[in-house]
């Protein structure tokens, strides 16, 4: 325990670092993701803005990102970081491999909850004289606001764990922490305390998805 | 003045891996005139909703044209058939509402679509609910109403641009008899007091014996006969058409009655057909044949009479033929049941 309260501050760093990495990759892995899905429900054939070619090769891209460990992706992603972000190691460059993984995670969720959408709901909106593109954000996806917001809630689960993992290669956050203060050195106060406060931040998150999406079902 | 038309279209749907072709219209060619409420009747797979979603673009036929008012609609582009779908109000079996909507929300959405202003939107909301009867549920979500009042937010989604043509896509099949009744009464009040011209696709006779001025009867893609409601059932020419009038109106015995009618009563079994005054009684009686009403069911139809009767016939033998051939020679349908 005094080993962990001399380390109070490097741990109050390791949440504020998890809080950076856990934000950004959510926020932008989840615009990309929702991008992608939208391009993914909207173009498959059939659809509001069907478009075979295009729909072949996003939902390809997809299951070829999406099976890849994570671990293992971010080592991968080593030579773009390099070229885009310049560096391959540190919160940066976790925030960038969690980001695109957020990404094609989402893109898969939100097709998903797209696809069932009523289809009358989407007639009676053509119906109506209405352009594809807008019935995709004014129909669409408000009809699936509920169980987006639950998708988005798994993500963030999902995110938090990867950080932590992302501890292994050196990423800074609780993860990091957790291994070069607690089990490096034996001390599972430290590691106990870690887990702890990353079931808080899992538990906080889930309870307000499922308060947000309770509103937007009104049940 | 005719308000819509189609030209012997086709429409064929490829399904599957093996690429079966279905056919789910075979030459169609129907006219709907302006003001008039238009019913299309028949069994599920007879190609009604396709028939249907094609006035308004929502499918393509493979061959034929249609035609509403002045414009071609199989010869318009997508961005062109929006503007007169805005001419084209929509209700559907399953009511279709945004859930994620007011009632109110859902009535302006089409007036969102065509760029109304706030004000102007919030005034044509307020008129519109009041015409359906539900002013007081305007901040309510679809899923508080029941499946009447949700039938009468879709009528009035689809009245919000004020389109002269409404397309009613099984409109109370999802409804109780009660119901029913209460929405075919609005459209029929769509249709007086609003002037618009309905056509409504259905596979109850009742609905169009309620609402409906003329009809086509459908039946495998094609349209079987067509004409004013009460000639097409009273007298109907084809196989569907007098299908739909027997299960209806249940007025003629099944071979089952029949078969028990045949062994309880002995006498000559005769069904007749009723439609105007038919001087029945008096027919039997003048040639001293006793008339015993076994089965039978007669009903209206656009206010004139509709049905048959059964009856058994006894008296003198050469009595009965004389009745009978003078029933005919009145242009009376009569079916001898012994068999």
């Amino acid at each position: 325990m005094d080993e962990f309260l001399s380390n109070l501050p490097i741990f109050r760093e390791a949440i504020g670092t998890t809080f950076y990495i856990v934000g950004i990759s959510v926020v932008l892995g989840g615009l990309l993701g929702l991008l992608l899905g939208l391009v993914l429900y909207a173009t498959r054939p059939g659809n509001l803005l069907s478009n075979r070619p295009v729909f072949i090769v996003v939902n390809i891209l997809v299951n070829i990102v999406r099976p890849i460990p994570f671990v293992i992706f971010l080592l991968a992603l080593q030579p773009v970081m390099l070229a885009t972000i310049g560096t391959t190691i540190g919160a940066d460059a976790v925030t960038f491999g969690l980001t695109l993984g957020a990404a094609f995670a989402v893109s898969r969720i939100i097709e998903q909850t797209l696809i069932a959408v009523d289809p009358g709901v989407i007639e009676a909106a053509r119906a109506a004289g209405a352009r594809p593109l807008s019935i995709l954000f004014t129909v669409v996806l408000p009809e699936a606001l509920g169980p987006v917001i639950l998708g988005y809630t798994f993500i963030f689960v999902a995110v938090v764990d990867m950080s932590a993992q992302a501890g292994l290669v050196g990423g800074g956050g609780l993860g990091d922490f957790a291994v070069t203060y607690g089990s490096q050195r034996y001390n599972w106060t430290v590691v106990y305390i870690t887990v702890a406060t990353i079931i808080v931040i899992v538990q906080a998150g889930q309870f307000l998805g499922n308060f947000l999406a309770r509103r937007a079902l009104r049940r | 003045m005719t308000h819509v038309r189609l030209k012997n279209v086709s429409k064929t749907f490829t399904r599957g891996r093996d690429g079966s072709r279905v056919v789910a219209l075979d030459d169609v060619s129907l006219e709907v005139a302006k003001g008039e409420v238009f019913g299309v009747i028949g069994h599920s797979g007879a190609g009604k909703s396709t028939l249907i979603r094609l006035i308004n673009g929502l499918e393509t036929p493979t061959t034929g044209e249609v035609w509403v008012g002045d414009h071609e609609i199989t010869a318009l582009a997508e961005k062109d058939q929006r503007a007169v779908r805005r001419d084209i109000g929509m209700i559907f079996q399953q009511f279709n509402l945004f859930r994620s909507r007011t009632i109110a929300g859902n009535v302006a959405y089409p007036l969102k679509v065509a760029g109304v202003d706030r004000a102007e939107r919030d005034r044509r909301v307020a008129r519109l609910l009041d015409f359906v009867g539900l002013l007081d549920r305007a901040h309510d979500h679809p899923e508080q109403l029941s499946g009447g009042q949700k039938q009468r937010v879709g009528i009035a989604r689809a009245l919000a641009t004020e389109p002269s043509l409404l397309l009613a896509d099984e409109a109370t099949s999802a409804l109780d008899p009660k119901t029913t009744a209460e929405v075919l009464a609005l459209l029929g009040r769509v249709n007086k007091e609003l002037g618009v011209t309905i056509l409504l696709i259905t596979h109850e006779l009742d609905v169009i014996r309620t609402v409906a001025d003329r009809v086509a009867v459908m039946d495998s893609g094609r349209i079987a006969e067509a004409g004013p409601v009460y000639d097409v059932f009273a007298n109907p020419a084809s196989d569907v058409a007098a299908d739909f009038v027997r299960d209806a109106l249940r007025d003629r015995p099944s071979p089952e009655v029949l078969a028990r009618l045949r062994r309880t009563h002995p006498g000559r079994l005769v069904t007749v057909a009723v439609r105007a005054r038919t001087g029945l009684a008096k027919t039997f009686f003048a040639h001293g044949v006793t008339a015993d009403l076994v089965f039978g069911g007669i009903s209206e139809l656009q206010e004139r009479a509709v049905g048959s009767l059964t009856f058994e016939l006894t008296g003198p033998a050469d009595g009965i033929d004389a009745a009978l051939a003078e029933l005919r020679a009145g242009g009376i349908d009569v079916t001898e049941e012994n068999d």
